[in-house]
């Protein structure tokens, strides 16, 4: 008999007399303190199903309330009544109805067995841990706390915020370092009858009653005065959510806390049948000195917290809040967005979809129709090829076609032609990647062979359109990347800026480009811009194409004409 | 005036509005009670944390086995119907199940607020301080770890977080050719017929009034309400609530009053699930054909004539991009429920 066990019980009655039977079981003696708030029909049914257990003993009833001094006078009194009844003890665990031992008691005591001197017993000043919730660590130990936190939130905040302002500070009693970490802990006879019977224990209990959640300092703290060798961390495995509530296990966690390695865990839910049939586990020889291991749910659970905090990028329906200005940006994965290059070389999707192994659709936003890849009618997830639906919300439109081709780099075409609803997310989505040859527009007006006076209308528009576009490009809360050349510096050297695009959509995988695609035939079209400034239109987004040169700017080598089907 | 002073008048304003708003609906469900008549009232079994489920039905014969099977597994210890006239056996059926209570009534379906008024009455008797879980015959509500953890478990959960409702996404199940092929034998499961459906092609946006976050999209919107998306169905719902006698649903489980129990697809950290909705069996053919007449159905019945008109013919809701049923992680992964910080 060296191990006894300090349980702590309020809820869940059944399962409470079935660890106790377990531990008694296993050889430990048993202190049983149940709350007082439990009425007296539970309490007397509860006591008399463990009356025929020789190893038990009910404690003297306290209040206990979250985060007050009940939970550690309960502790103590029956950690008192432990030490009183049985002499040869000589760790006690602190446990709770909801915790249920993973491995055999057996193993547990032999653990101890091997470490009579250590107390394990979670204990960390406040400065050094990010633990505490709601801002307040060092102010536990220097604050009033006399409205309850759960009950009376508002007066509870209010007291705390006029004893910041005026500045009140209680005085820490001598010698005590504030400590605080996990309220499970195993703690060997010296110390706990130590802290018990200190001759200051009164002048401490006056002191921790006023603590706020005591129950998580008061022997942390007592601890440091007393203990020969502390070892910082809990025999007993629980997690904690970012309020600091404890996560619960359910039946699918069974992996993780066989896993785990760990003597006990907690909580338990009361009726996950699973993890009661199969823990404790069996002894198993090869395993009964080992540590415990929590690397693997520590990760799991780490998770969580990852998610509540961050959420999943470009994924509005998770629960997300609709905030496009977060910096999480709006979509899931980098993008490419072209405008103008698919005017400039007539069969540059497909050219480039070969080169580059990304998905290049057409048009997404075009008027009639969104032109996916390969002119499907429904892109993956379901995404209809409508307009009408499109349009009624652009920028879901986007973040859905991110979403679900995110396992290939997307990439569409973009014009002033089309609806240009998502200009602004475009300019700020840190995933896209813009680029723009201006003016490009005009090579489809030219190559439909009507004269200027004609197109001269929609020649206009389009720029204005364009010109807004590259304005919102341009402005200072635009942080996607963003490439604007206009259409007299991209033909002149093209080479340059594929290259740059490709390098960037196939990552590793680019290679050298030795030739350009066919560039559309652009002879006379200087003149045709002539012809349109002449009608008073001034193209000024294409930049300067020297009018008295015949052949347009420097064509590599004269080709075949090409026509473009109209757009 | 500042302008942010007058944005926080016309919310005070506002959720004052809104506050007699909910009190005229309950006065309302108050009022259409004699609508309701009992058939059998098994109400008295109900156990202080039991948690009860709340629906309406109409000529529900082929789909109530299943779905009293799959809700009993899950946890829900009471059923509480209103039957609104069926002349399949649907009554007599349920007034059998140890586990029901039932009430009938012959009124208009769409008066009541497609039932909500209905519900709403024995919701205000029975459901005060119970989690009520209020769905459709068609509606399975499925969520993270649903194999391994029962509604009490996440109801319990809920409570200790202390988040008083629960919001899923409908989700519309459908098979691979036209809808009229299909086979369906009563008891059998409906997803096994349905496997398929639409992975993300879905868009949301917050309610100005009601501050539901606002989802549409899914299949019926692809296939039907392409050119008038705004009219396509409203996906979003909050079914699990836990009930006080104040509460009152405003247009089907869309929305509720008062508004906080609307924030179920707020942040991050909510776990959300998804109501596998098997409204496209084969018997939905007739069922078009007979809603035609009856017209009980949605607010603007004219716009959704065509609608039904389509569905009798019995289409095709199938594409080379639908997403076939697996199971719960498969609708994580994919993004249309959320585990939270429930690990």
């Amino acid at each position: 008999m060296t191990v006894g066990v300090v349980m702590l019980v309020h809820t869940a009655f059944d399962r409470a007399e079935q660890m106790i039977r377990h531990w008694v079981a296993g050889g430990c003696p048993v202190v049983v303190h149940v709350d007082k708030k439990v009425d007296a029909a539970t309490y007397t049914r509860f006591v008399n199903a463990l009356s025929n257990l020789e190893h038990v003993h009910f404690s003297e009833r306290q209040r206990c309330e979250w985060g007050a001094w009940g939970l550690v006078a309960a502790s103590q009194g029956a950690a008192k009544l432990m030490l009183d009844q049985f002499p040869d003890v000589r760790h006690v665990f602190l446990a709770s109805g909801a915790c249920l031992p993973l491995r055999p008691v057996s193993e547990l005591c032999q653990y101890l067995d091997a470490r009579p001197d250590t107390d394990f017993i979670e204990s960390a000043t406040t400065a050094d841990v990010p633990w505490t919730v709601g801002g307040l660590d060092r102010e536990r130990f220097t604050l009033r706390f006399p409205f309850s936190w759960k009950k009376n939130r508002r007066l509870f905040d209010r007291y705390v915020r006029l004893q910041q302002i005026v500045g009140f500070k209680r005085k820490i009693p001598d010698g005590v370092v504030p400590h605080m970490g996990s309220q499970w802990w195993c703690l060997t006879r010296t110390t706990l009858s130590a802290i018990l019977n200190d001759p200051k224990r009164p002048e401490y209990d006056r002191y921790f009653h006023r603590v706020w959640i005591p129950d998580e300092s008061y022997y942390q703290t007592l601890a440091r005065i007393h203990a020969r060798k502390i070892e910082s961390r809990s025999l007993t495995l629980s997690k904690f959510d970012f309020q600091g509530k404890p996560h619960i296990f359910y039946d699918d966690h069974q992996e993780l806390l066989m896993r785990s390695g760990s003597f006990v865990a907690r909580k338990i839910w009361p009726q996950a049948e699973l993890l009661f049939k199969t823990f404790p586990r069996k002894t198993e020889p090869a395993r009964i000195m080992a540590e415990p291991n929590t690397s693997t749910i520590d990760r799991v659970f780490g998770k969580a917290v990852e998610r509540r905090t961050r959420g999943r990028p470009g994924l509005y329906m998770q629960s997300r809040f609709p905030n496009m200005e977060s910096e999480n940006g709006f979509t899931a994965a980098p993008y490419t967005v072209l405008q103008g290059l698919d005017d400039v070389f007539p069969d540059f999707t497909s050219w480039l979809a070969k080169r580059t192994g990304a998905q290049v659709h057409g048009h997404l936003y075009a008027k009639d129709k969104a032109h996916f890849a390969g002119e499907e009618t429904v892109f993956r997830g379901g995404i209809s090829d409508g307009a009408r639906l499109r349009d009624y919300n652009g920028r879901m439109f986007l973040t859905n076609l991110v979403w679900n081709g995110r396992e290939r780099h997307q990439c569409f075409q973009f014009g002033p032609a089309d609806t240009q609803d998502i200009r602004w997310m475009l300019a700020k989505d840190t995933n896209a990647s813009v680029w723009v040859v201006s003016g490009a527009w005009a090579i489809p007006l030219f190559l439909s062979n009507r004269p200027a006076s004609e197109v001269r209308a929609e020649a206009s528009r389009l720029q204005r359109i364009e010109h807004k576009l590259l304005k919102v490009l341009r402005s200072p809360y635009a942080r996607a990347r963003i490439n604007i050349s206009t259409l007299a510096d991209f033909v002149d050297a093209p080479m340059d800026i594929l290259q740059t695009i490709i390098d960037e959509m196939a990552g590793h995988r680019a290679t050298t480009l030795t030739e350009v695609p066919k560039m559309a035939d652009l002879t006379r079209f200087a003149a045709f811009l002539q012809d349109l400034k002449n009608q008073g239109m001034h193209p000024f987004l294409t930049g300067d194409f020297a009018v008295d040169d015949a052949q347009g700017p420097k064509q590599p080598r004269s080709r075949k004409p090409y026509v473009v089907g109209k757009k | 005036m500042s302008a942010h002073q007058r944005g926080n008048f016309s919310d005070v304003w506002l959720a004052y509005r809104l506050r007699w708003k909910r009190r005229r609906f309950l006065f309302r469900i108050w009022r259409k009670r004699k609508q309701l008549a009992e058939v059998v009232n098994r109400t008295t079994d109900i156990g202080p944390n039991d948690i009860l489920a709340f629906v309406t039905v109409r000529n529900e014969m082929t789909r109530l086995a299943h779905f009293l099977d799959y809700y009993r597994n899950l946890g829900v210890n009471h059923f509480v119907f209103v039957d609104n006239a069926s002349d399949d056996g649907t009554a007599a059926y349920l007034k059998v199940q140890p586990d029901v209570s039932l009430w009938t009534t012959p009124h208009s379906y769409k008066l009541a607020r497609f039932g909500m008024d209905w519900v709403g009455w024995l919701q205000w008797q029975y459901g005060h301080g119970h989690w009520c879980l209020t769905v459709d015959a068609d509606e399975l509500l499925t969520y993270p770890y649903r194999d391994t953890r029962d509604l009490r478990a996440l109801t319990g959960w809920l409570d200790q977080q202390k988040m008083p409702s629960f919001g899923a996404t409908m989700l519309d199940m459908y098979p691979k050719g036209s809808i009229a092929q299909a086979t369906y034998e009563a008891g059998a499961d409906p997803i096994a017929v349905l496997p398929w459906f639409d992975a993300q092609n879905y868009r949301e946006r917050v309610h100005p009034i009601y501050e539901n976050r606002w989802i549409q999209g899914g299949v019926r919107e692809r296939i039907f309400f392409a050119d008038a998306p705004e009219r396509a169905p409203t996906l979003n719902k909050t079914p699990l609530v836990r009930w006080h006698w104040r509460y009152a649903y405003v247009s089907s489980t869309h929305q509720m009053l008062p508004r906080r129990l609307n924030h179920v697809f707020g942040t991050p950290a909510r776990p959300t699930g998804v109501l596998l909705h098997t409204k496209f069996l084969p018997t939905i053919c007739a069922k078009s054909a007979e809603e035609i007449h009856r017209r009980q159905h949605f607010e603007n019945s004219d716009l959704y004539e065509s609608y039904h008109q389509n569905l009798t013919t019995g289409p095709d809701l199938w594409a080379p991009t639908s997403c076939r049923y697996e199971n719960w992680e498969q609708l994580v992964n994919i993004g249309l429920m959320s585990k939270g910080d429930w690990v």
